[in-house]
Parts: C-alpha cells; structure tokens; sequence
C-alpha cells in the first residue's frame, strides 16, 4: 500500500488536501483534509444578535448570500419575526441569483477545464473541449464571464453589492425595490435567459426543465450536441461518469424558497422512497477532527468548537455531520431528487449519485429556477413594506435551514443577555466532505473515491479530479 | 507581467468580486493587459501535485515571477505554529510559504482587509492569531513586519475592501504592470490613492436625508442611516457611491449601511454594527475633518430647516411626498 497527498486540490472554493491509499492500483480508502480553521463560531461569541449578519456571510465568498440568508432565518426564528412578502421575495431573488450564479462558475470554470487536460489528448473531442473549456483560454469564459457580471446586477439592485451584503435581515429585506426598477429587472432575467438559451442549452429553459428521464436525457444532448449542456453529456457518455464517484444514495434537503405557504423545493431525505426531515437527527461527530470531543455527538444547538493543537486519530478540521448516524449527500441532485424532480429521480434510480447526474442535474436546477425568478419579480408589490422590526428579545434560540447552491446549510444560535451565548454552523461540505465519525463510517466524498484507478507514476488522475469537482465544493464553508 | 495568487485565511470573496469585473470580462481585461497568472486557486488548470511544483519554483527562484497577491489573513496560531492553515499537499503553514515567496516578488499586493490589516478573521478572541501581511489592525507589523520592502522598494500594497470592487483590484494591478505607481500613489496605510482618496459619503444618493438629518429608523427606510442605523460612511475611505457595484449598487444603495470596511479595524467597531453610537444624543464618529462644534451646531440648524418631504419620506419605503412642482411663465 502506498499513501499520496494530493493537494493543493484547486478549482475549488477555498483549500482542499485528500491523501489516498493506493492498493492493487486502485484507491482503498481516501482521507479528506479540510487544512485551513478561522474559528467563526468562536469570533461570534458575545456579539450583539444582529451582528452575525456582518459576520456570516464572510464565512464565504461563495455561498455569501446563503450564509446571510441562514443567519437572517435563525434570527427571525428566535425572535419571533415574519418578513412580509416583499422580503421573502427579495431574499428568494438574492439567494436564487447567487445559486444560479455559483452554478455557472462551478460548470465553466472550476469543473470542465478538466476535459482539456493533457491526459485526454486521444479522445476525439479533445480538441473541442480544449478549444472551448480550458482554463483562463478557452472560448467559454469569454462568454461566461460577462454573462455571469450582467447576471449579477440584480445583486446591485436588490443587495446593494455581491458578495458580503447586508439586504438579508430577519424582518425581511433593506432595498424596496419600486415599480420602474421591477422593469429593469426582469430586463436583466431576459438577457440572463437568452444567454443560456443560446449558449448552456441551445434550447428553451423550459424543455431542459422539462427532461424526464436517462434516455430522453440522452437524445436531448445528442440533438443539442452544439450547446455547451450537450457537450457536457457527450464527454460524460464517452468517459462512463454516470458510473463514477457513487456515494451513500442517501440524499438531504432542507428545501429551498419559502412561498406563501411551503417551499418552492420542500425539505426532506430520499433513500429510494422519501422520508421526512426531523433537523433533531442531526449530530456531529469530531472523532477525527481537530475539536475537543464531549463524551457523544453533539447536537448543533447545543454543539462546541474548540480546537485543539493535536489530537491523536484526527486528520481534518472539518467535523462530521450525521443525520440519525447515516452519512448523507447534499447538493444540486439532493435537492431535485427529494423535490421530486423525475429526471433526478429516474437517474439516481438507475445509478445513484455521480459525476454525471450530479453536474446534470445543477445545469437542470438552472433551468428550473430562472423561471420562478420572473414570477417572483413580477409578485413584488412595492408600496407594501419589505421589512419589518420588533423586540429584540434577551433570551432565546433559533435555527435556520436553507438550501445554497452546493446544499443544506444550517445556522443554530443561543441568545443570552441579548448576546450571541453559541453560535453553531454545519454548511454542505461539511456533509459531504467529512471525515469518519466514531463509527469509522467514511464521509461521502470519501465513499465516493473508493475503487478509483490510481495513476502509475504518482499524477493525479482526471477520474479522482473530476469525482471531487462533481460535489461542487466550499471549503471555506465546511471549516468556517 | 506574471501573478502568483494565493488564498489564506479569508473566504474566497475577493476574487469572487474580482470574477464580476464590468471594466471589462476578467479574463480579456488580463489578457489585453499582459497580466499573466502563474497560478490562482480558482482559475488555474495546475492541481496538486502540479501546483506544488510551481509553487515550491517561485519559492526557489527557479521560476520566473512579478507579483504576489495574497487573498485572506495569515494565521500564526495555535501557538506561533502556523497549523491553522496548512497549505495543503504541502504540510507547511501558508504564512511561511507567503514569507518566501514575499522575498522573491517584485510587488506583494494584499487584496482585500484580510490580507491587509486581519479582517475579519481577526475579528473576536481572533482564534487563529490572524493578522495582515504588513499590519496586524492599524499597526505596522504583521506578518512581514513595518519594515519589509518588496523588490520594487515598495511596501505591500493594501486593496483594502470586504470584499474590495474588481476594479480597484484591477487598476492596482495594471498600474503595476505598467509602473504608474509609486510610494505617493498610496496613502498612509498603503492603499491605492485612485479610491482611497474619496470617502463612501461622495455621491451617496441619501445625500439629501445627511443634509437635514433626516434618518431611518429602521432597514428599508429611505433616510440617512448615520444618526441611527450606523453608517460610516462619510469616515470611510472609498469611492463605493462613484463607482458602483454590479451595476448600480453600493451598501447605502442596498440599503444598509457603511461599515467601515476598508479601514483597519473595521471587524471591531466597539459596538453593534447596525447602531450608531452616542454621547449625549452625539454620534461618536463624526464626519471625517468636521470639528465637533460645528456638527452639532449645523445638525441642530438643519433638522429645524427639514422640509416635510424629506422627513417624511425618510421614514417610509417608498416616496410619500415628491418634490413640488414649480409652475410658472416661460422666461
């Protein structure tokens, strides 16, 4: 047996090590290490309630909205608070731009560069993907990247900037948004549109939202070869990556969007049927994670964070989330499958979750909410308030569930004295790239790399690379 | 010119920033400009072990490079280890890869308030003894120490900003690239003068609610958030309100207010963040080069002067009152 530290594992948001144990030419066992610890829960210790939305949404550049949209969740939730519309259509807009927007930057820049790496110089399409995705030259960023910008000037007008707003506060939203700008907006959805009609899809977003299953799937890409989703599936057709990177198949969402009433994606489990989400199952294991360990897994709200210098069996600053003990998978197909989406449905009944259904699924995720997003523009009622304010009071706990765009993200706090007494946060990486718990159960992406055929000369292989890439990581996040 | 970019104890949020540069698309802007990355965590094909080879080369001097820009804060904890953030792959502490490679570049560039002064992630107990490349707060220090110079002679260059606008990331590069800038082009704490001579109170659209006093009392009022709501934005050295964001946005334009983030220490105001600190019905921080005097005497004048539009529409979401209409005979 051989180990390999591969690392600096990039293209991903924030630092990423993964040491790999090679037998017979194959990965045994993967060891995720999340390297870098800032000590966010510890930083809000005794600050003033409403200052965590200052602090949280710099847990991430990435996932900044969602962060923000957690904390103003747990906040409204142990005061009492209820945004009106207007607010909650706001802070839907903003948390739906950003994980539509981190979707794009995930597909273009950090995940399909790797088709154009040398190590596919035989395979026909090389050329192709080398021409259109390869890193900082190819064809796609030049289009991508100022599509994303003109994308993002909704952020400008309903969150003031991106990332690090303040627009997301527990009684709703600070930017009114008035009639003549809903206009500009819904010009700004419509650019936003044609560019994914034309260039993602090469189709209308409602027949990408519309694929049902694995074969409709496949004729769709070979009829829209030229589109940058039909090349996408070309190569994961060519390379077999729908039988890559399995993990548990025990898919999380904490839903995604509240409506008037429910969530535009509900909140729930699947593991071949559907279960309901109790957020009471939920504990985290630091059994080898650089924390000091109370004598079971802790339940978020009630939860520490106390690093340590060493600790003996511990390889990773991130801790391990478990839902009722079980590994789980969250994300862009968790979310879809436990929404009831029949494509995601049908594809992880067929192969469960992979590189394929797990990239193919965010592109369909794009597709599906953009048009929720003209509807909600059009429901802003402005004249109606957009937020609310109340007593703030000395002694309470809230939470908050929401979804970002790599999946569920959870804020628990204790308020004591009006002062933040612990504040507890567990972000989709951390599910899905935690280490092993006392159980010795290895984390999902952990799962995900066993059996992966190793290199012979010590490089690392595109396979593990695009295996790590398909969960869409944050590790800025997962160790906050 | 050749960029090696590295990330340390920040979130990232900079070059998120960066990427929605409306100057022009990020990539073409590098491209016409002849800034070249060597490698950056976000957009470089080289992973792993092709990373550390390039890295571990300019570290060396074997390999080739202008300008180091280091995103996010060095993390000297627990106990002056450095263990806080590993570079991965590598099982050195960033703040020594950072020190070598500061050694060899022509120009360090700290982009954003991490990297400059500590952030927010020296914010609190600051758990990971986290400070600036060449300030730890408002002290020269930091990692590098007050007297550390790069090739150039130039101390590091400060893009203060959580996150700063792409543009200030921008222009501080290309100025570089085409050496415009000099020790006079940055102020006294090293940030580039191109926006940091303004302070975020120009061009703010609440101007007219400053005048009068005219202030919000809650989020989403449409007043001046300085008297209740704790904006610092006529103390904060920026052009946030010129030059705006991601289209036509700002804090005060988003409705919440300026809190002081490229200035050092901003992550520890002493006080909520969202309220603005009083003695005696006075707010603490005045208006930069204002004497005190004559704030209080001006701020009493002119909320005696406030016309009813103005203090009535500071308090509501929308406009209650237009401005009148002037009828009259052409002249």
């Amino acid at each position: 047996m051989t180990r390999r530290i591969v690392g600096p594992f990039n293209r991903v948001e924030g630092d990423l090590e993964v040491a790999l144990d090679i037998q017979g030419g194959r990965v045994g066992s993967a060891y995720v290490n999340a390297p870098l610890y800032r000590g966010f829960e510890q930083i809000l210790l005794g600050k003033a309630p409403l200052d965590a939305l200052v602090f949280v949404p710099r847990i991430c550049g990435i996932c900044s909205v969602a962060q923000s949209a957690a904390s103003a969740q747990a906040l409204a939730n142990a005061f009492g608070w209820q945004a009106p519309d207007n607010g909650r259509i706001a802070s839907n807009l903003m948390l739906a731009t950003e994980n539509l927007a981190d979707h794009l930057t995930h597909f273009y820049l950090f995940f399909m560069p790797d088709f154009a790496r040398g190590e596919y110089r035989a395979r026909p399409w090389f050329t192709a993907a080398e021409a259109r995705f390869k890193a900082m030259a190819g064809s796609a960023a030049a289009q991508v990247l100022p599509a994303r910008a003109a994308f993002l000037r909704t952020m400008g007008m309903i969150a003031g900037k991106w990332p690090h707003t303040l627009a997301l506060q527990p009684g709703g939203s600070s930017r009114p948004l008035q009639g003549s700008e809903k206009i500009r907006l819904r010009c700004i959805l419509r650019e936003f549109r044609s560019f994914l009609e034309a260039t993602l899809y090469g189709d209308a977003l409602e027949n990408v939202a519309a694929l049902t299953d694995e074969d409709r799937l496949e004729a769709w890409g070979e009829a829209h070869s030229g589109s940058d989703f039909g090349r996408f599936l070309a190569f994961a057709r060519d390379l077999g990556l729908h039988g890559l990177g399995r993990a548990t198949d025990l898919f999380m969402s904490y839903g995604s969007f509240p409506q008037q009433t429910g969530r535009l994606f509900p909140a729930g489990l699947w593991h071949g049927a559907p279960l309901p989400l109790d957020p009471l199952a939920i504990r985290e294991d630091v059994s080898h994670a650089w924390y000091a360990e109370a004598d079971a897994p802790q339940a978020p709200a009630a939860g520490s964070t106390l690093p340590l210098g060493a600790k003996a069996g511990a390889y990773s600053w991130c801790k391990a989330p478990r839902y009722d003990g079980q590994v789980v998978e969250v994300g862009a197909l968790a979310r879809q499958v436990v929404a009831g989406h029949p494509l995601a449905r049908t594809l992880v009944a067929a192969h469960g979750g992979n590189v394929m259904s797990r990239v193919a699924m965010r592109l369909v995720e794009i597709a599906v909410v953009l048009p929720e997003m003209e509807r909600w523009v059009e429901q802003l009622a402005p004249g109606e308030p957009y937020c609310v304010v109340g007593e703030i009071p000395e002694q309470a706990s809230g939470i908050g569930l929401v979804e970002a765009a790599r999946g569920s993200l959870g804020h628990w706090l204790d308020l004591r004295h009006g002062r933040i007494h612990n504040y507890q946060i567990i972000a989709p990486t951390t599910w899905n790239f935690s280490p092993r718990d006392a159980r010795d159960q290895p984390g999902a992406l952990e799962q995900a790399l066993a059996g992966i055929e190793a290199s012979a000369d010590g490089t690392t292989p595109a396979a593990i690379q695009h295996v790590v890439r398909s969960f869409d990581p944050c590790m800025v996040c997962t160790v906050h | 010119m050749k960029i090696l970019w590295l990330q340390s104890g920040g979130c990232g949020g900079c070059t998120l920033s960066w990427l929605g540069s409306e100057m022009a698309p990020l990539h073409e802007l590098l491209r016409a400009e002849g800034l070249e990355m060597v490698w950056h965590p976000s957009l470089a094909e080289a992973s792993a072990e092709e990373a550390r080879a390039i890295i571990a080369a300019c570290a060396n001097g074997t390999r080739a490079f202008d300008v180091l820009c280091v995103e996010g804060a060095l993390l000297r904890g627990p106990q002056s280890s450095g263990r806080f953030h590993l570079l991965s792959g590598t099982g050195v502490p960033m703040a020594v890869w950072v020190t070598r490679l500061a050694a060899r570049a022509r120009h360090v560039v700290a982009v954003g308030s991490c990297a400059a002064f500590g952030g927010i992630t020296s914010a609190g107990c600051n758990p990971t003894d986290a400070c600036g490349l060449q300030y730890d707060g408002d002290t020269a220090g930091g990692l590098l120490g007050p007297d550390f110079r790069a090739v150039s002679g130039l101390p590091v260059i400060h893009i203060a900003g959580c996150p700063p606008h792409p543009d200030w990331i921008s222009e501080t590069l290309i100025g570089l690239a085409r050496d415009r800038i000099s020790r006079d082009d940055l102020d006294d704490l090293g940030r580039p003068r191109f926006y940091a001579d303004q302070l975020v109170h120009h061009a703010c659209p609440r101007n007219e609610y400053y005048e009068f006093k005219a202030s919000a009392a809650k989020p989403s009022d449409q007043g001046c958030l300085m008297e209740q709501l704790g904006c610092k934005g006529t103390q904060a050295h920026a052009d946030c309100n010129l030059r705006l964001w991601n289209g036509s946005g700002s804090c005060l334009r988003g409705g919440f207010p300026c809190i002081r983030c490229t200035e050092p220490g901003f992550e520890e105001p002493g006080h909520p963040f969202a309220e603005t600190p009083k003695i005696a019905g006075i707010p603490i921080g005045l208006p930069s080069d204002m004497p005190k005097a004559w704030f209080v005497a001006l701020a009493a004048l002119s909320k005696s002067a406030t016309p009813t539009r103005v203090r009535e529409n500071a308090r509501a979401d929308h406009t209650l009152k237009a401005p009148s209409v002037r009828k009259g005979p052409k002249r």
